[in-house]
């Protein structure tokens, strides 16, 4: 065998060394979720007598989904973490982009650097910090938690500023000022300059933002908790929460309300892992 | 020249930064300032009247041992949760990088965790502990197996399993970034002048990665000590209170025993104790970066 044969085993070797173990660290990451899945078929008795079987004793059951669906009143749930997913995470783009703009191109004004100081500033700030007065000023005084508006607008106000530095950085080094002067010139406003021309041209920060906040929005679990206390608007999280509470002894049941509270998230994962997995890499560097 | 004029400015202003402002100061400027002013209060959260206290809310947060204990248990979590995320994102990086068949897979895959909110999280291992690693003790060892999560250590050693697992697929997707912003010439280079590709990684690559190990651990630094909700799921603080992290106390502090003006008053504390742990982590960390 000569020296290149050799080397080139050795490397074919390496890698099916380095595939065997991705392989067996890829199963150790997703047993959790194998097990959910294995027993959710299952009846309550056959969970607790060997939640490692592949089938139970008492065979294959679907029952667990339709209860837990009800007791869960998962469509609703799904709804609400739907509507108040996708209204932040637009109100968020929109607001932060336009904001981001006027900062940039009018970084001299003292409200402009003032307000993008603050924002920066503010990033550091955790939200255990802010809950308490939260909680007093918009519950105790003004009165109007419980409301899907007042969160979609808090979740907006905590992500304005992550937003509009991400956006900051877009327009800066990614739109042209040339462009908007000829837009100028060609008698647009700078508020038809901004929808016409630098917005859209701003579509992959548009993405990663829309991701990323997306994300958050939806798993997130202590700010929806504090502001919504009625039932009916609950949100995945806290629907899993309260459930987990209520029915933690109907093992079976807690499988499928878990699954279900995985499943719309993993699905979409599925079509948009290619863009998630972007979105979130350039979200996590630039910040 | 009417674009000069203040009203011109501030309309232009108002109209695009306007919205943004609004919320921005509603959510975080006034919270923050409502929430200074909290901490000399003795508020119990139902009581229109705020009574003034000076600075008692902090003297009892400085005499409040079980604050001290949670702040105490999360930095060791936390430094246990920090330095086990980055090795395992590191190596999943390093394995995901090098040039295998199905890496982009693999990279999705590892990523899954994060995907999801800590509370159901939280509630799939409590699974995995209490049931199928019970039933899997009881196998080995044919008799009653406790589970890890009633035990005062076990607890915190899930809870730190759990984050690891948890974060170590976003820290790779920052280190697969850097990995791939470090020149395969100078790894080729460094081996033709005869370094082993050990030697290489160490002398090249990871200087060059310098700022993917700050990010990172700036990250997991900052989402470690604020954790909440894998705590909340996972161990609600239990057995006997061993498990309460300080972000759980702050909350408990607040919500559970209407203390608001101390809870608030630790809020800061924490807040502050994390912020001088992170700026100094990426101020040590950025001194001695270095550039091809």
């Amino acid at each position: 065998m000569t020296a290149n044969e050799k080397a080139a085993r050795k490397k074919k070797i390496n890698h099916v060394i380095t595939i065997i173990v991705l392989i067996l660290l890829f199963l150790l990451f997703i047993a959790p979720f194998i097990l959910v899945v294995i027993n959710v078929f299952k009846v309550k008795a056959d969970i607790n007598m060997d939640p490692l079987a592949l089938v139970g004793a008492h065979g294959f059951t679907w029952q667990n989904f339709p209860e837990a669906m009800k007791k869960m009143d998962f469509w609703n749930v799904f709804k609400n973490s739907a509507v108040i997913t996708t209204c932040a995470t637009i109100l968020t783009i929109l607001v932060s982009a336009m904001a981001s703009f006027v900062i940039v191109r009018n970084g001299k004004w003292k409200a402009c650097s003032i307000l993008f100081a603050l924002m920066i500033a503010s990033m550091v700030i955790p939200f255990q910090v802010l809950m308490v007065p939260l909680v007093s000023v918009y519950g105790g005084i003004f009165k109007i938690l419980n409301s899907r508006l007042t969160l979609i607008l808090m979740h907006t106000g905590f992500s304005v500023s992550m937003a509009t530095f991400m956006f900051h950085g877009a327009i800066k080094t990614n739109i042209p000022l040339e462009l908007e002067e000829a837009a100028l010139i060609d008698g647009c406003t700078r508020w038809q300059t901004f929808w016409k021309i630098v917005f859209p041209l701003l579509k992959p920060t548009i993405a990663t933002v829309a991701i990323i906040d997306a994300m958050a929005f939806w798993n997130d679990y202590l700010l929806p908790s504090l502001v919504l206390g009625e039932k009916n608007l609950y949100t995945i999280p806290i629907a899993t929460q309260a459930f987990y509470g209520t029915y933690s002894t109907d093992i079976g049941l807690v499988m499928a309300a878990l699954l279900l509270a995985m499943l719309p998230i993993l699905i979409l994962y599925l079509f948009l892992q290619k863009y998630i997995v972007a979105g979130v890499t350039s979200g996590a560097v630039k910040g | 020249m009417e674009r000069n004029t203040m009203s011109y400015k501030a309309r232009q202003f108002l109209m695009f930064a306007g919205p943004a402002l609004i919320l921005f100061c509603m959510v975080i400027i006034i919270p923050f300032v409502y929430g200074l002013y909290l901490t000399f209060t003795s508020w119990d959260g139902v009581s229109a009247t705020k009574p003034f206290v000076g600075l008692a809310n902090y003297v009892s947060a400085f005499k409040d041992y079980y604050f001290w204990s949670s702040i105490g248990r999360t930095l060791i979590y936390s430094a246990f949760a920090v330095v086990f995320v980055n090795i395992v994102a590191f190596v999943l990086a390093y394995l995901v990088t090098s040039g295998v068949k199905g890496q982009n897979f693999f990279r999705a895959g590892f990523f899954i965790p994060n995907l999801i909110g800590g509370i159901v999280l939280g509630y799939v291992w409590k699974f995995v502990f209490n049931r199928a690693f019970v039933a899997v003790g009881e196998a080995i060892t044919a008799g009653a197996v406790p589970s890890l999560l009633s035990t005062t250590g076990g607890a915190m050693f899930c809870l730190i399993l759990v984050s690891v697992w948890q974060y170590a697929g976003y820290m790779m997707l920052i280190y697969v970034a850097g990995f791939m912003s470090v020149p395969d010439s100078l790894k080729e280079a460094a081996m033709i002048d005869g370094c082993t590709p050990g030697q290489a990684m160490r002398n090249v690559t990871i200087p060059l990665m310098r700022s993917s190990f700050v990010t990172c651990l700036f990250l997991s630094i900052t989402r470690c000590f604020m954790v909440y909700d894998v705590n909340l799921s996972l161990t609600k603080g239990e057995p006997f209170n061993s498990s309460v992290l300080a972000a759980m106390h702050v909350y408990n502090k607040a919500f559970i025993y209407k203390d608001y003006g101390t809870g608030q008053a630790e809020a800061l504390i924490l807040f502050i104790v994390c912020a001088i742990i992170g700026i100094t982590q990426v101020y040590v960390g950025k001194k001695g970066e270095v550039s091809a």
